[in-house]
């Protein structure tokens, strides 16, 4: 597949980096996991297969070779030869058919996926994709115009598609559960009720790094701590009391106090939410955490697929 | 060591153990053996582990074990836990060329301190340091810890991009910026040496709980060692 241009940001990504932390190397991995796995599921690949992260859209491709493409997650408009066709569902390519993607009319990030998963050497155990570091995908870097991507031919496949009620719609709100922890017990009950009760809003300055929220203040009785290690979802409140979710690319270690760690099931939905958008943050028990992540391997991860 | 030890919840899969609250040698030495021990425990229900100063985080896989779980078999890790092995690590000489047109920092931090650039340098390459800690970047070591008398505060305003190689000071940990960077620390001098380099085998010069030692060289040597002046 040849890029001919690599909108706002398309990168290519697997399941992620892991146990790398050691050298400072972050995760990096898709920022909503659930709709790259039925990326790769609906072109019958293996769950962790490589595939192009979208945000926002823009891309522009050309079909080398007898292909299928599906393209998951954010509803952005899917172009071949010039005709729309529907997302969350296996198409077939032929080589020398032009693939565009549009902007993005609910969502901020889709996995335009082919038959087979793109085939990149992984840098560190993964392909994923780090710009920050210069890690992953075919470069380091972002896709852009001149680029190849490797794929395998293949004209055999099937038109599978998920159900349109059963697609995710992902709007301009979400409640990402928390789990208390880290500092957790340094900010008082006060600040503690201000932060799972309040509103706050999306900001501009969030990437995949960090989502940075805005809204009223969380102050916590330490302005910094010894630097230690950041999981993912971590809830990093910084002196300015505005709460930043840590997300894939987050840097490995770091000094500022933390309330907790979100969910993985709801970063993923907090990161297809766009600039201005709503977020309520709700406290959750670790083993409610767990349960729900078991839930979600058997029900959301595993809805049935229809055919054409 | 056992009464400082905390092992606390830091989100829905992981865990961080606090072995002290301080930058000391005797704690971070805990740290890399609490490290090992946990890796060797756990197996590759681990997912990643981040040593730092004085804390481990543990991040494990939440589909094949719970958080009680988890904890039981750290603490069981912990019991009899060997420092002797993580004591002192290998030791690496990095050098290093001091210079105003290397170290934008140089001779302020000299000003604020009191001393003259030379007192400066011979004060920073006079001692060994310890790795503490691998993070922020890919290959960021945060090395500790430097003489008081050239400990510095971060910059008011972080510089937009430190050039790769710059070494710093912040407070009294010191460092070898990897990659061009944004960044807050004191700048002195650069390396020539890669402190990241994805192509090579090892990729990074140190590993946690090694000895550095920064060995002042001239420009023409730094020149030599395929050092870049910016």
């Amino acid at each position: 597949m040849h890029v001919e241009q690599g909108g706002v940001l398309s990168l290519l990504q697997d399941q992620g980096r892991r146990g790398m932390h050691r050298l400072g190397l972050t995760s990096g991995g898709p920022l909503d996991p659930l709709a790259f796995h039925y990326c790769n599921r609906l072109l019958c690949n293996a769950p962790g297969a490589s595939a192009i992260e979208m945000s926002i859209g823009g891309l522009q491709l050309r079909a080398g070779v007898d292909t299928w493409i599906c393209l998951a997650g954010a509803d952005m408009p899917l172009l071949i030869d010039g005709e729309e066709h529907d997302t969350w569902t296996a198409h077939p390519l032929t080589a020398g058919a032009r693939v565009e993607v549009g902007f993005a009319r609910d969502g901020c990030r889709a996995y335009l996926g082919v038959a087979g998963g793109f085939d990149i050497a992984p840098s560190f155990g993964s392909s994923a994709t780090v710009v920050r570091e210069g890690v992953g995908g075919l470069h380091g870097g972002a896709l852009r115009a001149g680029d190849s991507l490797p794929c395998a031919a293949r004209s055999r496949g099937r038109r599978l598609y998920l159900p349109p009620e059963q697609r995710p719609r992902y709007g301009r709100r979400a409640t990402v559960r928390v789990v208390p922890g880290y500092q957790q017990r340094h900010f008082n009950r006060i600040e503690q009720r201000r932060f799972f009760g309040a509103p706050y809003s999306v900001s501009d300055q969030s990437d995949r790094m960090g989502y940075r929220l805005e809204g009223p203040a969380v102050d916590c009785e330490l302005h910094g701590v010894l630097s230690e290690g950041i999981c993912h979802g971590a809830v990093q409140i910084p002196p300015d009391g505005q709460p930043i979710v840590l997300l894939n690319d987050r840097q490995t270690i770091g000094g500022y106090p933390k309330i907790g760690a979100a969910l993985a099931l709801d970063t993923a939905l907090l990161a297809q939410l766009p600039a201005g958008s709503t977020v309520h943050f709700a406290p959750v028990s670790a083993g409610t955490a767990r349960r729900a992540l078991q839930l979600a391997q058997r029900f959301a991860l595993q809805k049935t697929l229809r055919e054409h | 060591m056992a009464e400082t030890l905390q092992l606390r919840i830091a989100g829905p899969d992981a865990l961080i153990l606090y072995l002290g609250d301080s930058m000391d040698a005797q704690t971070n030495v805990a740290v890399q053996a609490a490290a090992a021990a946990i890796e060797a425990r756990l197996g590759d229900e681990l997912v990643d582990i981040v040593p730092s100063y004085a804390s481990v985080l543990i991040i494990y896989d939440p589909l094949r074990a719970g958080h009680v779980s988890v904890a039981r078999r750290v603490r069981a890790a912990l019991a009899g836990l060997d420092t002797a092995a993580h004591a002192a690590g290998a030791l690496v000489t990095l050098p290093v060329y001091y210079a105003a047109e290397s170290g934008a920092d140089l001779e302020a931090l000299a000003a604020r301190a009191g001393l003259s650039p030379d007192e400066v340098i011979a004060l920073h390459s006079g001692r060994e340091y310890r790795v503490y800690a691998i993070g922020f970047a890919p290959g960021f070591a945060y090395l500790g810890e430097v003489d008081a008398r050239i400990a510095a505060p971060r910059l008011a305003t972080p510089r937009a991009k430190v050039p790769r190689g710059a070494v710093a000071i912040a407070g009294r940990q010191t460092a070898v910026y990897p990659a061009p960077s944004p960044g807050g620390w004191n700048l002195l001098g650069l390396c020539p040496r890669r402190m990241f380099d994805p192509q090579a085998q090892p990729c990074m010069p140190v590993a946690v709980g090694d000895r550095v030692r920064f060995e002042p060289v001239d420009r023409d040597t730094f020149l030599e060692l395929g050092g870049e002046l910016p």
